[in-house]
């Protein structure tokens, strides 16, 4: 019935398409765990730990393939282990961590270069490759949502127990660690849960996607919110929307654009764009609450980072 | 290996090492290695849209690369840079999406800009590439002194008046037209981690700039060459390699940082151990970014 | 280095101080091998105002965290009031140096306030009204009221200094740890804050404990001063530590200690071997 007044809007089937549902309850749940786990990665600078992770796993995509199992816990197994490097090399200036990440992402990706090349010598199937870095949304392996709903899962429930520590850690590491908090178990933490959302949402949806989600609504979000658990509701539903949106655009344009319409990855990125630049306007236009404060001149420089 | 096809390969290679050499010297001090890392990869895109408008595909990857260069910069004006990039390198792909589904044929020519393809350089793709080689050189030589003050004291800059934002979008630039020129030679992957390990490595080995970007090219030029070497006799990627020889570079030049630091009194690692020791030179008192 | 023994002033490791809540007792630290803090004994009293003072490489920072119990002595001890400290109570209040804020944080100020009540709980935070009530009377304690909702990325440097100092203080502790507080003030903001704490240490009867490299804004409220040269010290009032001879014997060499205007001056007779690092270096080395 909701389609008939918006007919203009949702082409025919749209709801009743099989791919069209999967794709939209994939899309919300990526989006809630990314987003949640999102605001913590821009909060923490960790956005090229968080883009490293979607090809790193996909090196792990291909071995599996190679191997023969699901692409998934390749993935995974990749992620985590990363994660775990990245975490025990414990670079915690950002330049350093950055340099960090982008040799094992290097390591990573020279790997996947090995792997893909085995692939293609024993089974030459060239689109598969293409499958493992692009992902889409509309082709999904079947029973695998189970495992996804478990991994998004633990990804939100690590970040709902580290909350609070990982908040004062990611504020000041010292104030943490001055309050006996478990600061580079607590950061581990963290990145075991980037590495969990990060891989089942770029199985899912795709590495593009996965960075996407994970980044943009946090972005968004951090531009509107005050707080951190308005934040991250922000985000989930900038997420959420974005994805729907984008499912919508994308199946609609199989009408109007021609062939094979708009791929899915492309309309839901636009319209995190467009979110993101809406919320840069508002953000600009809404007036600082603050009172002009006339004592206070004094404002803190940044440390510049000793190597 | 030496024979007459591998040797364009060979000089190809060199070139690509000794530009990201001198240019990955200022991405490892700047901290940019997502930049080096989004702008090749999502250069691609632009190749992809080139095929499907049938434009010359290097024009694409210099239109994109740089087009993703001022992007970076200009959301990175209000945003934290690393969101910058991140948002960057997603819009890249997701327009190389776009157009790879726009077109029916799958061209595997696009696909190699990722993993690159050395031995299929053809002698005449090499005038171009040294011409842009020759150029990026030119201008961190030119860009030198500011860029080294900009990176490291941005404060002192400014108060000569070398502007933060400028020197950003001009490092950029540059990286773009790395870019630009060495993904159709070697593809996204090796720039890449050209860029980043080799410098890295030689950091470690000297504090004096000249002679760390002297190493950083000795460094990239002996990776690429053991690697091409190797890939030739295995049959294995050359990526591979690369990437491989580079986190080897990388570890091995911290293990000697870690192991020079030790033998002077001071604690291997200023970021590895907790708060128990003691901070490098006492408080850090100098600003910048 | 002079190898003369440690300018004695006053006794201050037992009788000297009456209701200690600080003891550091002939503590020596070494890091890396290399000697970093060497038989340093000071006390500070409950509503003491004690100042640590003391050049760049000088050992005041590895003191703080000596104390903080981060760093392992490998001589002597501290005792923290009667010796009972956990993390529910946890006895000291930290207030870091300067710490990197981007403005996109999404706390507010009274967020960061209130995770120094609870942050170091696992869990998401539970409106509580007695945490809402705590947190607001330290607001404003510190005098941070009017900013209390604005995210602290935003924050003026005396402003985020208040915070820090209020998220130090909610957990009531017995002594107050800041460590060069006043490093990146202007000189307004720094007296503003320094008058905040003298306020705190005798209307709370909380011990402070501050490091500076510079003593001149803390003459008018310190009580007890800690010089500290080359991991070594002296403790006692101003007018026994601050002296040329006492400061000359510590610092092993000539220096001389001038009075303008109210203000104090420690002049080298030579070149001082501070740290100075070349910026151009430091940025070189490896990550």
């Amino acid at each position: 019935m909701l389609a008939v007044s918006w007919a203009p809007l949702f082409e025919p089937g749209f709801f009743s398409s099989e791919p069209v549902h999967v794709a939209l309850t994939v899309g919300a749940i990526s989006a809630v765990v990314s987003g949640v786990v999102g605001v913590f990665t821009v909060i923490r600078g960790q956005s090229f730990a968080g883009h490293a992770l979607s090809d790193i796993g996909t090196a792990g995509g291909s071995a599996s393939f190679l191997v023969g199992t699901s692409t998934l816990y390749g993935f995974v197994a990749f992620n985590v282990v990363a994660a775990g490097v990245m975490e025990l090399i414990g670079i915690r200036k950002p330049r350093g961590r950055d340099l960090a990440t982008g040799i094992v992402l290097g390591a990573s990706l020279g790997l996947a270069a090995l792997f893909l090349y085995e692939g293609t010598i024993s089974s030459s199937t060239t689109g598969a490759t293409v499958n493992v870095l692009f992902g889409s949304i509309f082709t999904l392996a079947p029973g695998i949502m189970n495992v996804i709903a478990v991994l998004g899962f633990v990804s939100v429930s690590l970040i709902a127990v580290l909350y609070r520590p990982l908040l004062l850690s990611s504020v000041s590491y010292e104030m943490a660690a001055a309050r006996r908090v478990p600061v580079r178990l607590v950061g581990a933490g963290y990145l075991l849960a980037l590495a969990l959302a990060v891989s089942m949402s770029a199985v899912t949806i795709g590495a593009i996607l996965s960075t996407a989600l994970l980044i943009g609504p946090a972005a968004v979000a951090l531009r509107v919110a005050t707080r951190t658990g308005v934040a991250i509701a922000v985000a989930a539903v900038v997420g959420v929307v974005a994805c729907w949106a984008g499912t919508l655009i994308a199946y609609d344009s199989t009408v109007w654009a021609g062939g094979n319409g708009w791929p899915v990855s492309f309309c839901i990125v636009v319209v995190i764009f467009v979110l993101y630049f809406t919320s840069g306007v508002v953000s600009r236009l809404r007036a600082d609450p603050r009172p002009a404060t006339t004592s206070d001149l004094g404002r803190f420089v940044e440390p510049v980072e000793a190597a | 290996m030496f024979a007459n096809f591998m040797v364009n390969a060979w000089e190809a290679a060199t070139v690509v090492a000794i530009v990201a050499g001198v240019v990955g010297f200022f991405t490892v001090l700047r901290g940019a290695a997502f930049a080096a890392h989004s702008l090749p990869n999502g250069a691609f895109a632009g190749a992809a849209g080139a095929v499907l408008i049938g434009a010359n595909t290097i024009v694409g990857l210099g239109v994109f690369s740089l087009a993703g260069a001022g992007m970076i910069a200009g959301l990175g004006r209000r945003a934290r840079s690393d969101v910058a990039t991140a948002l960057t390198i997603v819009l890249m792909l997701a327009l190389g999406d776009l157009f790879l589904s726009r077109t029916s044929e799958y061209a595997p020519e696009i696909f190699a800009l990722l993993f690159g393809e050395v031995l299929g350089v053809s002698s005449n793709k090499l005038g171009p590439t040294v011409v842009i080689a020759i150029a990026c050189i030119v201008a961190i030589v030119a860009l030198y002194r500011p860029l080294m003050l900009s990176s490291v004291t941005p404060d002192v800059a400014e108060a000569r008046g070398i502007n933060a934002r400028v020197m950003d979008l001009a490092f950029l630039v540059v990286l773009a037209a790395v870019t630009t020129m060495a993904v159709p030679v070697v593809g996204s992957l090796l720039i890449f981690s050209l860029l980043i390990g080799p410098p890295a490595a030689a950091r470690s080995f000297t504090n004096r700039p000249p002679v760390a970007m002297g190493l950083s090219v000795l460094f990239a030029l002996v990776t690429v060459w053991v690697a091409i070497a190797v890939s030739y006799e295995t049959d294995l990627p050359v990526g591979f390699f690369v990437g491989t020889i580079s986190a080897f570079a990388y570890t091995v030049g911290r293990a000697w940082t870690a192991w020079r630091r030790t033998r002077e009194g001071r604690p291997p690692s200023p970021n590895l151990a907790t708060l128990a020791n003691v901070d490098e030179r006492g408080t850090a008192n100098v600003v910048g970014r | 280095m002079v190898s003369t023994g440690l300018p004695q002033v006053g006794d201050d490791s037992r009788a000297g101080v009456a209701n200690p809540v600080l003891q550091v007792e002939d503590l020596s630290v070494s890091l890396g091998g290399r000697q970093v803090l060497d038989r340093v004994s000071f006390s500070v009293e409950a509503g003491g105002f004690c100042g640590l003072i003391g050049s760049n490489g000088a050992g005041k920072t590895t003191l703080i965290r000596a104390i903080l119990g981060l760093t392992a002595p490998s001589r002597g001890r501290i005792v923290v009031t009667d010796g009972t400290r956990s993390r529910q109570n946890p006895q000291i209040g930290y207030v870091p140096q300067k710490i990197v804020l981007e403005a996109d944080m999404p706390l507010r100020a009274r967020d960061l306030v209130g995770l120094g009540l609870d942050g170091h709980r696992f869990g998401i935070p539970w409106p509580k009204t007695k945490r809402r009530i705590a947190v607001e009377e330290m607001l404003d304690a510190v005098g941070a009221t009017r900013f209390a909702d604005v995210r602290i990325g935003t924050l003026s440097g005396g402003e985020q200094q208040r915070i820090m100092i209020a998220q130090a203080l909610i957990c009531r502790p017995k002594l107050l740890l800041l460590d060069e507080p006043l490093a990146n003030l202007d000189i307004r903001s720094a007296a503003g804050v320094v008058e905040l704490l003298a306020r705190i240490a005798a209307e709370q009867r909380i011990a402070v404990l501050l490091s500076a490299h510079d003593m001149n804004p803390l003459l008018p409220v310190m009580d007890r001063v800690v010089y500290l040269a080359d991991g070594r010290a002296v403790s006692g009032t101003t007018d026994q530590v601050v002296r040329t001879d006492i400061l000359s014997r510590l610092y092993g060499h000539h220096v001389e200690v001038i009075h303008v205007e109210g203000r104090v001056l420690v002049v080298s007779g030579s070149e001082h071997q501070a740290h100075h690092p070349n910026d151009t270096d430091t940025f070189l080395r490896g990550p």
